[in-house]
């Protein structure tokens, strides 16, 4: 092992930690004099450029490095979904002026770019003890996060509520890692693989449940969902853009790893196992979301339970067997944080002037702002699965390419039908929200105007959907070859 | 050319969407403008060396992982659908002339509903049909949402979740088709020809037919049509009688019928008299006919009138689709034109002609307005077009039910009577709808004085009086002399996506 190749394969994590002391440093030796929003203001732009200079880093990645028997790896596939995490967080970072913080600007973005350093070294790992690390890392940035509006006694009970059931599921990984390395003797994902091909002790069982209660915590899939409506609540609004795209695609993407990599995938010898428990999440997670979110008023709740019922639907792409629903897996992660930060963009923006998120603060936003409009009806209608947007491509291909790895498989299909069955209700809700933005009329007093900077991001993101939905093909090939190039 | 058809229904939309708000009153003009360059793009489908035979209008690769390619094509069937939906275009806007409340954005997404149409029925690879299918969901609950009239927004949100249940089980059925045809290709034409199991096609063809039929009104899920149709402003319930029933109807013969032939075979056993799937939809087909012809003819509001007939007329096309007989194919696709244009031409004079000037719909105050001398233009256009709709011999309506009931007496002797029976209430409630609505005086009795409304007294404007005589000339040219679509028809029909059918026995 070469130290240089280390360093180069490290580099995005090192801009990142850099950024985040600079941010501080420059928080507290240049801003404190400023009043608070030129503070946040000069914090999120030297974290954006920070971000900007890490992607910039991964793309000029290239080839496949293994380093230290898997402990750091460098693929084609795993820097597509670094920039997937990392441009969610350019955009939290775009969001935090909007959001409200009272105080210490410098600290958040330096735990917010700490959190991004831990999703992505969560995401090139196969090593089990690096996962559970980067993962403790990233989750204790995203506890503070939620709590970070400390004169918010909501945003003190999420960040609780977060960090409780965190801990718990914590806890659970840990003892399903530690169980393994006692069946296995190896903490690398592909010895273990090697070693539980034959294995049919009932205690992998036990080790499986506790993994799963772990992931399925981080992806919010039922019933480990319950922190996701209060966190998405009731967290500073940059916080819960955050957990809702960048952290989700993270989380997803190493669930795959550990499934596909470490346990032979979902048809080895022990798979059977598998595929019942994730398949019982995944169902469940599809119904319940998408029936909890039908009554809800706040629209960040919406979010939160369109997003349980997301994690049902990509858990489809875990369960297809081989690999073959991971490049549809890829490419629902990257349409999914793209739609998500652009909603929760649009919520910043109807909260910064109104005041709170239910859905009558929506109404009338036609008016307004078309272009603001116009970009919820994309983002909302694109995760409802409405074609030519990027969501109804990503369930398409998804589904497709399940079906197509297990074709008669009773059920890869029933979760299919399942999913595409629950989807149907989805509608319904997103389109409340919509009836609310163009039908109905201002409610109340004329509120503030919408400000031009933000509009354009999220103008930006919006045409990003319209784009990927209807020419897919770009996408499609980047995450193919990449898989093709990757060690999955 | 006949796909520029798609483009400039979408572009025009989008110019549109942005004209600027002191050029408001430009939209109407501009709308008009696309929709009858959407109609003459139509049209040129009409002058290629071989009117109404398959031929591929563009193919490119779109998404080659999948085999999808953005594939359009064109053959009868197609020709004679972008017809009438560039006629039922021009007239819907030329009938919503009046709407000056956020003008821009009707028009705009009435010609996006538009491009989708067109993309329906010109589209050959079955992802592609989809796209276009599902994006039609969305202009439609927002034209109702906005603008409609009674519960709008419970007619629009009805009208949208019933067809995106009914797309939901159509993308399950092409999904499991994709699948099971080895994941190459959407291509439908590839596709027509792939023999799929007999035991798959019995269950995805009961499904993609539903799912489609949904939109077309089949019995018992029919209940979006008369509430959406009459939640919704008069533009768009043309569009809706008029053009996006027949997505569902084309979805069923172009999809379900084409792809699962099989599916219709008999099953082997009888449940209460059932012994296939064709029995069954047959079934449901009449249970349309009758049931709605029935609904319609109690109903007080005049709109649900024509809504309920709607479901009636839609059963002949249902009925005679699964008859699975070449002359009640060509009846149903007969009739998917002719309805589109009575129907719309009957919206247009219940909603725009009479509800706007009135702003009642109420069949039995309407009759306090005396409206055969108030507005007697009217009142002849809803005579003639109240007989093309009872299914006088001259209009369209006349050949193609006869064609549909003579293709089903083969199939289904029974059935046919019944539905025979749902043509002359047919006729009852279109004479009573007529009746109470124009040629009734009312008693001067005190009750009737006290609910009397004030007409606002505008007479019948000139873009209305263009779109009228346009459909109802359409109606008589077809009804005399039928041969100038059936001749396309007929080829559509002998093209080699039937090629299956023919096997399994179509005569």
């Amino acid at each position: 092992m070469n130290y240089l190749d280390f360093f180069a394969t490290l580099l995005p994590e090192t801009t990142l930690v850099l950024t985040a002391l600079a941010v501080l440093l420059v928080d507290a030796a240049g801003l404190r004099e400023l009043k608070t929003a030129h503070r946040i203001l000069g914090a999120s732009l030297v974290s954006l450029l920070g971000c900007a200079l890490s992607v910039a880093f991964v793309c000029i990645g290239h080839g496949s490095s293994y380093l230290l028997d898997g402990i750091l790896i460098n693929d084609p596939l795993t820097r597509l979904i670094k920039v997937a995490i990392l441009i969610p967080g350019m955009f939290t970072c775009l969001l935090t002026p909007g959001s409200r913080l009272r105080a210490h600007p410098g600290e958040y973005f330096c735990i917010l770019l700490l959190a991004m350093t831990g999703l992505l070294l969560l995401v090139s790992s196969e090593n089990l003890l690096v996962i559970f690390l980067s993962l403790e890392l990233a989750s204790m940035c995203l506890y503070i996060l939620a709590a970070f509006n400390t004169t918010d006694a909501r945003s003190i009970e999420a960040g609780l509520k977060y960090f409780l059931f965190g801990g718990i599921s914590a806890a659970f990984t840990l003892f399903g890692f530690s169980l393994i390395y006692g069946l296995t003797g190896s903490i690398d994902l592909r010895p273990i693989a090697g070693a539980l091909g034959q294995s049919t002790d009932p205690l992998l069982m036990v080790a499986m449940v506790m993994v799963i209660a772990g992931f399925g915590f981080k992806i919010a899939a039922v019933p480990f969902h319950l922190w996701a409506p209060d966190v998405y609540e009731a967290a500073p609004l940059s916080s819960a853009a955050f957990i809702a795209s960048g952290s989700k695609v993270a989380s997803f993407y190493v669930l795959a790893r550990v499934v596909f990599t470490g346990m032979g995938g979902t048809t080895g010898v022990p798979g059977s196992h598998w595929m019942a428990l994730l398949a019982i999440l995944a169902g469940s997670s599809m119904v319940l979301g998408n029936l909890a979110a039908l009554t809800q008023t706040s629209v960040r709740r919406l979010l939160a339970f369109s997003a349980v019922a997301n994690a049902g639907y990509m858990l489809i792409g875990v369960l297809a067997p081989g690999s073959g629903g991971l490049p549809a897996l890829a490419y629902y992660l990257i349409l999914y944080s793209i739609t998500a930060i652009g909603a929760f963009g649009v919520v910043a923006l109807v909260e910064a002037r109104v005041g709170h998120d239910r859905l009558d603060a929506f109404s009338g936003l036609c008016r307004n702002s078309p272009v603001t409009a116009f970009c919820l009806m994309v983002f909302l209608l694109s995760l409802a699965g409405i074609p030519p947007l990027g969501g109804f491509f990503a369930k398409f291909y998804l589904f497709a390419a399940a079906l197509r790895a297990s074709p008669g498989d009773p059920l890869i299909l029933s979760l299919v039908v399942l999913a595409i069955a629950s989807s149907a209700v989805s509608l319904y809700y997103y389109l409340r929200v919509l009836k609310e933005v163009y039908v109905r009329p201002v409610a109340g007093a004329e509120p503030a105007p919408i400000p031009d900077l933000p509009v354009i991001g999220l103008f930006i993101l919006a045409i990003a959907v319209i784009l990927l939905g209807s020419f897919p093909q770009w996408l499609v090939h980047a995450v193919e070859s990449a898989q093709a190039a990757s060690s999955f | 050319m006949a796909a520029w058809s798609i483009y400039i229904s979408f572009i025009g939309a989008g110019l549109i969407a942005m004209l600027p708000r002191n050029r408001a009153h430009l939209a109407p003009w501009l709308a008009l403008l696309s929709a009858f360059a959407g109609f003459a793009f139509a049209l040129t489908g009409a002058f290629d060396p071989n009117p109404g035979s398959f031929h591929i209008l563009a193919r490119h690769s779109w998404i080659d992982a999948m085999g999808a390619t953005y594939l359009l094509g064109i053959d009868g069937i197609s020709l004679t659908l972008i017809l009438l939906t560039g006629l039922a275009a021009i007239c819907g806007i030329l009938f919503s002339w009046n709407i000056r409340e956020r003008a821009p954005e009707f028009f705009a997404l009435y010609l996006a509903l538009i491009g989708s149409v067109y993309g329906v029925f010109l589209s050959f690879d079955l992802l592609l049909f989809f796209v276009f299918y599902e994006l039609a969901i969305v202009p439609k609950y927002f034209l109702i949402a906005i603008y409609g009239s009674t519960r709008r927004e419970y007619g629009a949100m009805k009208l949208a979740l019933y067809s995106f249940v009914g797309s939901a089980m159509v993308l399950v059925g092409l999904l499991a088709a994709y699948a099971i045809s080895g994941g190459e290709t959407f291509d439908l034409v590839k596709l027509a020809q792939h023999p799929f199991p007999r035991e798959f096609q019995m269950w995805a063809f009961p499904l993609v037919f539903t799912g489609f039929a949904i939109l077309a009104g089949l019995w018992p899920f029919h209940t979006w049509a008369p509430t959406g149709h009459v939640a919704a402003p008069t533009g768009a319930s043309m569009l809706l009688a008029g053009v996006i029933m027949k997505l569902g109807a084309y979805g069923c013969l172009r999809v379900a019928i084409t792809l699962f032939p099989r599916g219709l075979e008999p099953w082997g056993f009888s449940v209460i008299g059932f012994g296939s799937w064709q029995d069954v939809f047959g079934f449901l087909a009449v249970m349309g006919i009758v049931s709605g012809a029935m609904v319609a003819l109690v109903q007080r509001d005049f709109k649900f009138v024509i809504g309920y007939s709607s479901v009636s007329h839609m059963g002949f096309v249902l009925l005679g689709l699964v008859t699975l007989s070449t002359i009640g194919m060509r009846g149903a696709i007969l009739q998917m034109f002719s309805h589109g244009v009575i129907a719309g031409l009957l919206f247009g004079v219940v909603g725009r002609m009479v509800y706007d000037r009135t702003h009642t719909r109420d069949l039995d105050l309407l009759s306090g307005f005396r409206l055969n001398q108030a507005l007697p233009f009217a009142c002849a256009i809803f005579c003639l077009a109240g007989f093309a709709s009872m299914g006088m011999p001259g209009f369209s309506g006349f050949v193609a039910e006869l064609q549909v009931l003579s293709g089903a007496w083969h199939s289904f002797p029974l059935l046919t009577l019944v539905s025979g029976v749902g043509i002359v209430i047919g006729v009852a409630y279109t004479l009573r709808a007529m009746q109470k609505a124009f040629f009734t005086t009312p008693p001067p009795t005190p009750v009737t004085q006290g609910t009397h409304h004030e007409m606002d007294g505008a007479p019948i404007t000139l873009p209305e009086k263009i779109g009228a005589v346009i459909l109802i000339t359409t109606s008589l040219v077809v009804g005399l002399y039928p041969g100038i679509l059936l001749r396309w028809i007929d080829e559509g029909l002998a093209s080699p996506l039937f090629d299956l059918l023919r096997q399994g026995g179509l005569s």
